[in-house]
């Protein structure tokens, strides 16, 4: 039998998910020899097979046209789609942004901030990702399993991790399930 | 005049979001290489109206790989706006915390991240080119490695309850003290880290001495260097004052962290939501600086520790006594670090107050205005809030690690790119140089443009008209 394929990536999260994932320490060897893991931010392939993975991995919420990219590309490519972190499941704390505005969070920062040169303009090259409201993935695209915690509990990832891999349905209750 | 362009999307194997795009000339050499960071998240905004104390749970949400660094920071800047000195044991113990948190950071960008193009090559299949290749070939040094990062984020769990966004200090000190018990488990750990540390410090020397020529020509320049220090100049990661030194290691200043705004401005490109930060007196882009590992070690005169003292004298003899300026050193700094993070760890535990319970200060002589420094794993972090009477806070300034070294790691792209990158023959491993030459300084994007979120790697080749010719992306 062919290992399941796993993919991940990061949107707008800090990165503490995937740390958590790592945080399983001894125990990723044992996703590695359950699973196959493809892209993500920790291995050097840039994005999910074409020809599909069997999970599909996201942290963090969408908060600009690159991420919405991401979304829907690891959402078409997989087959079960994991929201992992408070961030990816309701936009945790950086949909804060969603208050004050995408406009004048720019300002604040390239604009206003004490330390700016004068006259700095926000930066607008059309190389650069366009900023929207802060959404929650289940927002964008479906999702199959929401996995919350800022970050998710090691043990809980792993938990979830295990049993997609081995093509069981997860379920996260009691001891698993935690909001902090 | 440009003739294609090559974007590299994402960048991986660091954190966050960039992307890197490099403009071909007709002949098919390098016309420019840039480095976006593409992502935005407003931190300094939506914080304005929170209350001061909830900045040290609010900021660690910036970056998840040094999340102490923010917590810590934040947590200075609010003991310096009311007014609460921490007792020493509180020091000691955030301090502690610090270290943990530097053990883990260093040592899982070594091992983890960098590790797979120095140990498996930069031309490796990017199939493999990985902490799962590195399992695969080496697996005996990957459970070490792993055993290393576990070490550094047990303190923090022991200290702060959490290994990610730990509840631990608060302003005037922190609220937990630390039991003999969890002390001497801290304590047991030590020796294997160091010998973690150690082997990690030989692998990188024997690499050196094989690949002298990358190193000597992969983005190697001048810059400043900028972090704080013990009052002797020696090596510092959380508490001093800010000292900055030119390209020839010259001293240009000395100054309490208080005063940045006298001496660091931030220019702003188009191109990138990442800021650049430099020294006021010399202008930009003269007075650009590097800060983290390299620049630490540039800085230090010397390191308080034993074992990673006799490793800074062989560092300083890299290019006899003049500052070492190879992007690729970075990684060999990095691990001197991390040594004396553990070195340091063992100092704080065998301190007699470090299981004191006077770890909290509660006496306020509130201004309103504070600014806490320290130096996390990838250098300089700044928080500064301003608060009303009430303690909402009514400004909030960040200036993160990564944004200072934002000039050197684009500059590092485009030396880079113009070194490796050749065409028409385009082919993977040099542009996973190129991508070296941003992961050498261990970007946290996320945090820089707090922030900052994404390291893509795509190429796109761009005709002079600027009509793409091709994309090049790995996959
Ligand atoms: S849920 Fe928490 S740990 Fe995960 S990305 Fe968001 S802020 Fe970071």
């Amino acid at each position: 039998m062919t290992k399941p394929k796993i993919s991940s990536d990061w949107m707008c999260g800090c990165a503490g998910c995937h740390m958590s994932l790592l945080d399983m320490d001894e125990r990723i060897l044992k996703i590695v020899e359950l699973a196959d893991l493809r892209a993500t931010p920790i291995t050097d392939l840039k994005e999910p097979d074409a020809s599909g993975v069997d999970v599909g991995v996201l942290e963090g919420g969408i908060n600009n046209t690159a991420n919405e990219e991401v979304a829907h590309k690891m959402r078409e490519r997989s087959k079960i789609l994991v929201a992992l972190g408070d961030c990816a499941v309701f936009g945790g704390v950086p949909a804060l942004r969603n208050f004050c505005g995408v406009e004048a969070a720019l300002r604040r920062a390239y604009v206003e901030a004490e330390s700016n040169e004068e006259g700095s303009q926000i930066p607008n090259d059309p190389e650069l990702a366009t900023m929207t409201q802060t959404r929650a993935v289940h927002e964008v695209v479906s999702v199959d399993y929401n996995v919350p915690g800022c970050p998710p509990d090691p043990d809980v990832i792993f938990y979830v991790l295990s049993e997609l891999a081995q093509g069981r349905k997860p379920e996260l209750k009691d001891e698993l399930l935690h909001w902090h | 005049m440009t003739t294609q362009k090559i974007t590299i999307e994402p960048v991986t194997r660091i954190e966050g979001h960039a992307k890197v795009t490099i403009h071909m000339k007709d002949d098919n050499t390098v016309d420019h290489a840039y480095m976006h960071v593409n992502e935005f998240r407003g931190f300094e905004k939506f914080c304005e109206g929170r209350l001061y104390f909830e900045m040290p749970q609010i900021t660690p949400r910036i970056c998840g790989i040094c999340p102490v660094s923010h917590h810590l920071a934040a947590a200075k800047a609010s003991d310096a706006l009311t007014g609460q000195t921490p007792p020493r044991p509180a020091n000691l113990l955030r301090e502690l915390m610090h270290m943990g948190q530097v053990i883990q950071s260093h040592g899982m960008h070594f091992f983890e991240l960098a590790g797979p193009d120095l140990l498996l090559g930069f031309d490796a299949s990017p199939e493999i080119r990985s902490v799962v290749g590195l399992i695969g070939a080496n697996p005996e040094l990957t459970v070490k490695a792993v055993q290393l990062r576990k070490f550094g984020q047990e303190i923090i769990k022991t200290l702060g309850g959490r290994k990610l966004h730990p509840i631990f200090a608060v302003p005037g000190g922190v609220n937990k003290a630390l039991t003999m018990p969890e002390r001497d488990s801290i304590l047991q750990g030590v020796d294997t880290a160091v010998e973690t540390l150690q082997l990690g410090i030989q692998i990188m020397k024997d690499w050196a001495e094989k690949n002298m020529e990358d190193i000597n020509k992969f983005a190697v320049f001048p810059t400043g260097y900028f972090g704080l220090t013990t009052p002797e100049n020696g090596l510092e990661l959380y508490d001093g004052d800010i000292r900055l030194i030119s390209r020839e290691g010259k001293p240009l200043e000395k100054f309490p962290v208080a005063n940045y705004l006298d001496h660091i401005a931030e220019h702003v490109e188009p191109w990138s939501y990442l800021k650049f930060p430099y020294y006021k007196k010399l202008g930009y882009p003269g007075g650009v600086y590097r800060v983290g590992p390299l620049g630490r070690l540039n800085l230090a005169e010397k390191i308080d520790t034993p074992l990673a003292n006799e490793e800074l004298k062989a560092f300083k003899q890299l290019n006899n006594g003049k500052m070492v300026e190879n992007t690729l050193y970075y990684h060999y700094a990095r691990l001197i670090e991390a040594l004396f993070a553990a070195e340091r760890a063992r100092v704080l535990c065998e301190d007699k107050d470090i299981t004191s319970t006077d770890i909290l200060n509660t006496r306020k002589n509130y201004t309103g205005h504070g600014v806490g420094v320290l130096e996390a794993p990838r250098g300089t972090l700044i928080h500064d809030y301003t608060a009303d009477e009430n303690g909402k806070l009514l400004k909030v300034n960040l200036i993160v690690s990564t944004g200072h070294n934002n000039w050197a790691m684009t500059n590092a792209v485009d030396s880079v790119a113009k070194t490796y990158v050749k065409g028409p023959d385009i082919h993977e491993g040099m542009l996973n140089r190129v991508e070296a030459a941003i992961r050498a300084y261990d970007p946290c994007l996320s945090c820089s443009t707090h922030a900052v979120g994404q390291m893509p790697i795509q190429v796109d080749f761009i005709a002079p008209d600027g009509t793409m010719i091709k994309t090049l992306k790995r996959d």
